[in-house]
């Protein structure tokens, strides 16, 4: 199968008042055609960043570094204006907060068409037109009459959908989705998850979709990539990720999620993440690690393939595999 | 065990105000809301975004004033007290809020900022600093945090200080609105089992309220469901979530993703529509204008209270009885 987007060593960093910092550093990860890569991780781990590096839409200062392929051709050396000519064209984003991503000045429906007619070679009367069907496509009721109101009188699973049709406007390749659903009740969240299986089949697009909640990452991917302190501690097929971690990370992410039927004890990962500005030397993962070793604080352990198809970066993992093949 | 707070049929209307001040109309925000917390146990509340769980902890502490009904504390209501009287009960029931980067005071190191309503009751600044450093240690924070500012600290630990500041008063309840919202997954856990320790370090009596339905049937002992201002469905927490009446609390479990690869929970018809507005709330049952079992009687009349178990009940037509028989199942 084709990967429709690579990133390779992907280093995203931000110019501060203490000199460049990073915020990614050296992700690889490749998003399959058709299907749905998710990367899961807590705040400040660097998975929003990763997902905006490859729309370049970062704060001024920042450096992109490493390689983006995009149908396999870099993205990373070509110009603003030929990243410009590829947002919201051939790859959507989408973003958590719907309210923000419209102008509040201008009618919901009249900011999709000036999407479609600076990508496409319609008139405006047919781009009024494929608004509606849009609308229709991602479940607004009544269209006609929704396609005529400002950003604020739409409600917040309404406005959702709505930039859902405006990402859909132009059919891209690959749909980026910044926790989407972060800011909705569950309920609704369930109808906006459902919508995206529904314009996947249809479209047939990949989707790389942020999220910190492990619920929508089970309803929702292929392949989960699990993100710490800006890179990537496991990697893998969703099934192996969720019933199968590797990484101590991973494993205590899940087990201190309450499910459902939860009783006894949670069990917690002591400490908090470190802070980017200040990243310890070796796993940075490795100071709140029950099992650290001492190679652990001193080295940095790469992602490898601990069974197959399924990638960890942790001594301790290829330690016991090791143990177990001698 | 006995009922250290109930509340009695407590409704509450916000007025909307529009050109030059005029009342245009009024959100009922709750309505018609009764409960009971047992001593030492946890009430959960759960419910999404608008249907009032937040407004009924403001009710109770009384930041804002009930239209009607009453608060008891311990069979009295404490929604008539007035002066010293009120100040006594004040310091019973403590509250933690969701965001802890708005709800502690950044001007205030962090033994000030949890000392600060023992002086505010009279207690001497020194006597008042040993005790919050003590509660301090409970929620287990180091002796090293205690004078720096709240801006070096992470979400995780300004929560907790925002629970030693609740907990410094010695309350008998303390309310948590949305208290590990906030916070990544990997530290709700560690506030999730704080809480659960120091409810059996402090014998607290917990109302617990989140829109996480995981969280809150992890922590309670009985649940209450509320949906545009009104309880739907409550009862002991394993009735609720193992056996599910009110056509709302079903739609919104099963709106939960599953944890599960594969088990998608999003086929089993999450519920249409979304919130109606409070303004103009659906006569009868609240829920009925998204309720995939509606019948024409929904409209109606108020749906009554039906007794499913001892101490489950759901607000549903569906399980009315006549006689001894249900109408429907």
């Amino acid at each position: 199968m084709s990967n429709v987007l690579e990133l390779i060593d992907l280093v995203t960093q931000f110019s501060t008042k203490k000199g460049m910092v990073p915020a990614v550093r050296g992700v690889n990860l490749s998003v399959k055609r058709g299907k749905t890569l998710v990367i899961l991780g807590e705040s400040g781990s660097g998975k929003s960043v990763t997902l905006r590096s490859i729309l370049r839409i970062t704060p001024p200062g920042a450096k992109i570094l490493g390689s983006i392929l995009f149908n396999e051709e870099e993205i990373l050396t070509k110009s603003n204006n030929e990243i410009q000519a590829l947002r919201g064209n051939r790859i959507a984003m989408i973003f958590q907060d719907s309210l923000s991503a419209f102008d509040p000045l201008y009618k919901v429906g009249k900011q999709i068409e000036e999407t479609i007619i600076s990508h496409q070679k319609v008139t405006r009367k047919q781009a009024k037109e494929l608004v509606i069907d849009l609308f229709r496509k991602v479940g607004i009721p009544s269209p006609e009459e929704r396609v005529k109101v400002y950003p604020h009188e739409m409600s917040g699973g309404m406005r959702q959908r709505a930039v859902i049709s405006m990402a859909l406007a132009c059919k891209p390749e690959v749909l980026l989705a910044d926790e989407p659903t972060t800011a909705l009740d569950v309920t609704i969240q369930a109808q906006i998850l459902k919508l995206f299986k529904q314009i996947q089949t249809e479209f047939g697009m990949s989707i790389v979709l942020v999220t910190h909640d492990i619920g929508v990452a089970a309803e929702m991917a292929d392949d989960i990539a699990v993100m710490y302190a800006g890179k990537i501690v496991e990697y893998g097929e969703a099934k192996q990720i969720l019933f199968s971690p590797e990484h101590p990370y991973t494993k205590g992410l899940i087990a201190a999620t309450p499910k459902k039927g939860q009783k006894g004890e949670l069990i917690t990962i002591p400490g908090q993440p470190p802070l980017i500005t200040n990243m310890p030397k070796g796993c940075a993962f490795a100071d709140r690690c029950s099992d650290a070793i001492s190679s652990c604080h001193s080295e940095n352990p790469e992602l490898k393939e601990v069974k197959p198809k399924q990638h960890a970066a942790c001594f301790l993992v290829r330690q016991k595999k090791e143990m177990i093949t001698i | 065990m006995e009922n250290i707070l109930e509340g009695v049929n407590i409704s509450k209307s916000f007025p909307i105000k529009g050109f030059l001040g005029k009342t245009k109309g009024t959100v009922s925000a709750v309505h018609d809301v009764s409960f009971s917390l047992k001593e030492q146990a946890t009430l959960g509340i759960v419910g999404e975004s608008g249907c009032g769980k937040s407004t009924l902890a403001r009710l109770i502490m009384r930041l804002i004033q009930t239209d009607e009904g009453k608060v008891n504390y311990r069979g009295e209501n404490i929604l008539n007290l007035t002066g010293s009287k009120l100040q006594d009960v004040r310091k019973k029931i403590q509250m933690v809020f969701q965001n802890p980067y708005s709800s502690i005071n950044p001007k205030l190191s962090i033994i000030d900022n949890v000392a600060f309503s023992l002086w505010e009751n009279g207690v001497p600044k020194e006597e008042a600093r040993k005790k919050a450093l003590y509660y301090l240690d409970a929620v287990g924070l180091p002796k090293s945090y205690a004078l720096r500012f709240p801006s070096s600290l992470s979400g995780g630990q300004r929560q907790r200080v925002a629970i030693a500041r609740a907990l410094v008063l010695e309350p008998e309840i303390v309310i948590a609105d949305e208290a590990v919202s906030a916070l990544d997954k990997s530290v709700q856990a560690q506030v999730l089992k704080l809480f659960q320790e120091l409810k059996k370090e402090f014998s607290l009596s917990l109302i617990f309220i989140s829109h996480d339905l995981n969280v809150v049937e992890y922590m309670s002992d009985e649940v209450m469901v509320m949906y545009l201002g009104k309880v739907v469905e409550k009862g002991p927490a394993v009735q609720i979530y193992s056996n599910p009446h009110h056509p709302y609390t079903q739609a919104l479990f099963n709106s939960i993703p599953s944890m599960e690869v594969g088990e998608s929970t999003l086929n089993n018809s999450p519920i249409n529509g979304e919130l109606p507005s409070p303004m103009n709330p659906p006569s009868g049952c609240r829920f009925r204008t998204r309720c995939p079992l509606v019948t024409e009687k929904c409209a109606g009349d108020l749906p009554p209270n039906v007794e499913i178990s001892p101490g489950h009940t759901a607000a549903c037509v569906l399980y009315e009885r006549v006689g001894n028989e249900k109408v429907l199942s």
